[in-house]
């Protein structure tokens, strides 16, 4: 057993390869911002009726995913777990990564991204979104400080300890305000649940891990370092119960809004007759993005196989976005409730489902989202010591 | 390529220096006296302001309200200057005809639905940096200079009242400006209001003769709308939010 060692990685010529193409992929965003910008929102799928489309699907995936990517570093920090201290400057870097990526789509999916500088010296306080823009500024300063803390030498362990214990808190108010975007909206009846935000925390938890798993292992291949197995399905085994309380909380947002008369529409038209929410509710995120990669990770025939916890958290990630997709789109395609008792119409939409057909520039700019946060990452390993030389099971302890 | 000179640009319509500090000193206007609201139709200095004692409101008599009808709906597009641009997906619409027809009885009516100028207002509320307001009047409106096209007060309000400009505009109302990438909705002819006149619906309904909309102060008792509300029955649109929209239904 070796020392840990955090090292830069080198820059070889995978990373180059992967370096040029996530700039292709953040180019081509810049793209379709200028193209979006320039022309009004009209050249994207979005409408008066889907306010939000595809971009916020990927924008609140990568801020939800940023707060649970956390969870490996508060895991080693605050619960002093020791196996994962190694991995804990990784999962810092990815998370401040992740947000920034999330927020740039965010932003620049705004009808006047010109007006940052608004949205920075304007605030009102009755408005979760406004405390966002305070949770996030601040998930960067308080886990930088954990980052810088992490790396510096000769730092006592109750200071690491203390500012993990902040980074940690501060992330669970961070997705409880993402949640509560959601959770709020009193005029949706998709929304307007409580719930919300203790589902987006439990979702953040199995989608930051997720991305996490993917991410240190692809380095660790394509910088030639050792993983450990036995680190890797620990790993896998978290994602397994973190994936499980996903399902129950999802169970219990929908049993609840079953209970309630006023709600049975929109769970009829998510759970059954929504057409293509209804497929990614049943198949995207409960089948592929639940019960799969549940499988994949306890049942005995995969449970110590590196390659099943690699493949449960590509489908975990698929089962994330196709959650969001049906709480983003799907609760704005069913009709607003404003005459209940009635079927209303009118040449604005009312009472009919919402049709939403995405634009590739809307996609563009969700995946230059994603590959914004990898190349902020890679930067990260590049010019920081952030990632140990081994990862071995011997190394760290396991 | 010859490149046109400064002066060869400059349109007659642009704004020269003293415009600029007359538009600075409304805008401290704003500031100075609050409560006052220039912003909503471009800081015209010769506005009276909101007055605190007043809430400006709509009753609808549903009965009324012929369905083949939409007087108000084109009035308040000429008025505002929203139209119809052949894209009925992205087009604002302030304010829409809405047919409704009872499940169980099979009854039928008709009626118009616009921004319901909400006392608490949800859009209000979400808005992250406070472009949507309400006037001391109880007008909700959204300041054009603030809103940078979020949308989240769309997401928020219960009666789809607000719409988001998707396109590039032109030849824009002066007393309502709108801009691309913004989010816009019913003013309740806030223009019309400063200047002691009536919505521009409520106007074109009288002259149709149905006399279904009636405007007025809610908080005089002795006006037209009070005393109409005093003596029938109506209901707000979903009143079980208790938002206390400034918009009430007769006969619905």
């Amino acid at each position: 057993m070796e020392r840990i060692i955090y090292r830069e990685i080198p820059a070889n010529r995978g990373v180059w390869q992967l370096a040029i193409l996530l700039g292709a992929f953040i180019a081509a965003a810049a793209g379709a911002v200028l193209f979006i910008e320039h022309h009004g929102h009209i050249v994207t799928g979005m409408n008066n009726q889907i306010v939000w489309g595809l971009p916020h699907v990927f924008a609140i995936f990568l801020i939800v995913a940023a707060s649970g990517a956390l969870n490996v570093a508060s895991i080693a920090s605050v619960f002093g777990k020791t196996p994962y201290k190694p991995l804990a400057r990784l999962s810092a870097l990815l998370a401040l990564a992740l947000l920034a990526g999330g927020l740039a789509v965010l932003v620049l999916d705004l009808g006047r991204p010109d007006r940052l500088i608004v949205a920075m010296t304007k605030y009102n306080f009755r408005s979760i979104f406004a405390w966002n823009i305070y949770l996030y500024t601040g998930f960067f300063a308080v886990v930088g400080v954990y980052l810088a803390v992490q790396m510096t030498r000769n730092v006592s362990a109750s200071l690491v300890h203390a500012a993990g214990t902040l980074a940690f808190i501060w992330r669970l108010a961070l997705t409880t305000g993402t949640g509560s975007i959601f959770g709020w909206l009193v005029a949706r009846s998709a929304y307007d649940a409580a719930i919300m935000a203790p589902l987006f925390i439990v979702m953040s938890f199995a989608l930051g891990l997720a991305v996490f798993v993917l991410v240190v292992t692809g380095v660790c291949r394509l910088t030639g370092r050792p993983f450990g197995p036995k680190l890797l399905t620990r790993l896998g085994s978290l994602l397994g119960v973190f994936v499980a309380a996903l399902l129950y909380f999802t169970a219990v947002q929908h049993l609840s809004n079953l209970y309630v008369a006023e709600h049975a529409g929109i769970e009829r038209f998510i759970l059954r007759d929504g057409g293509i929410f209804t497929n990614l509710f049943w198949v995207g995120q409960i089948l592929i993005g639940g019960i799969i990669p549940m499988i994949m990770v306890f049942h005995p025939t995969g449970r110590f196989k590196p390659a099943s916890t690699i493949i449960a958290s590509v489908l975990v990630i698929i089962g994330g976005l196709a959650q969001l997709y049906v709480i983003v789109i799907g609760g704005q395609a069913f009709p607003l409730e404003i005459f209940p008792g009635y079927e209303s119409s009118s040449s604005f939409f009312d009472g009919v489902i919402n049709v939403y057909k995405p634009s590739y520039l809307e996609f563009a700019l969700g995946i230059g989202g994603v590959a914004l946060s990898l190349m902020i990452t890679g930067l990260g390993l590049k010019t920081l010591r952030i990632l140990p030389r081994s990862l071995s099971d011997a190394n760290v302890n396991l | 390529m010859n490149l046109p000179s400064i002066s060869m640009a400059k349109k007659p319509s642009e704004m020269s220096r003293r415009d600029f500090l007359r538009s600075g000193a409304a805008a401290s206007t704003i500031v100075i006296a609050s409560g006052v609201t220039l912003m909503a139709y471009g800081g015209d200095a010769s506005a009276k302001g909101a007055d605190a004692n007043k809430r400006w409101g709509l009753l609808i008599d549903v009965n009324k309200c012929a369905s083949n009808c939409t007087a108000c709906v084109s009035a308040c597009s000429k008025e505002n200057g929203w139209e119809d641009t052949g894209h009925p997906e992205t087009d604002a619409q302030w304010i829409r005809k809405v047919d409704l027809k009872e499940k169980s009885t099979g009854h039928e009516l008709s009626l118009p639905v616009m921004c319901q100028h909400c006392e608490s207002a949800p859009c209000i509320d979400v808005c992250p940096t406070g472009a949507s307001f309400k006037r001391a009047d109880g007008i909700v409106l959204v300041d054009k200079h603030t809103c940078i096209g979020c949308r989240y007060c769309m997401m928020a309000c219960p009666y789809k009242a607000r719409s988001f400009i998707h396109e590039k505009l032109e030849n824009q109302k002066k007393h309502a400006p709108r801009g691309k990438g913004t989010v816009e909705s019913c003013t309740l002819c806030v223009h019309r209001i400063d200047a002691g006149g009536t919505p521009a619906c409520v106007e074109a309904c009288n002259k149709t003769g149905h006399g279904a909309m009636i405007f007025g102060d809610l908080n005089d008792p002795a006006s037209e709308i009070s005393i109409a509300l005093t003596k029938y029955p109506s209901v707000a649109l979903r009143d079980d939010l208790g938002l206390n929209p400034g918009v009430r239904y007769q006969n619905l």
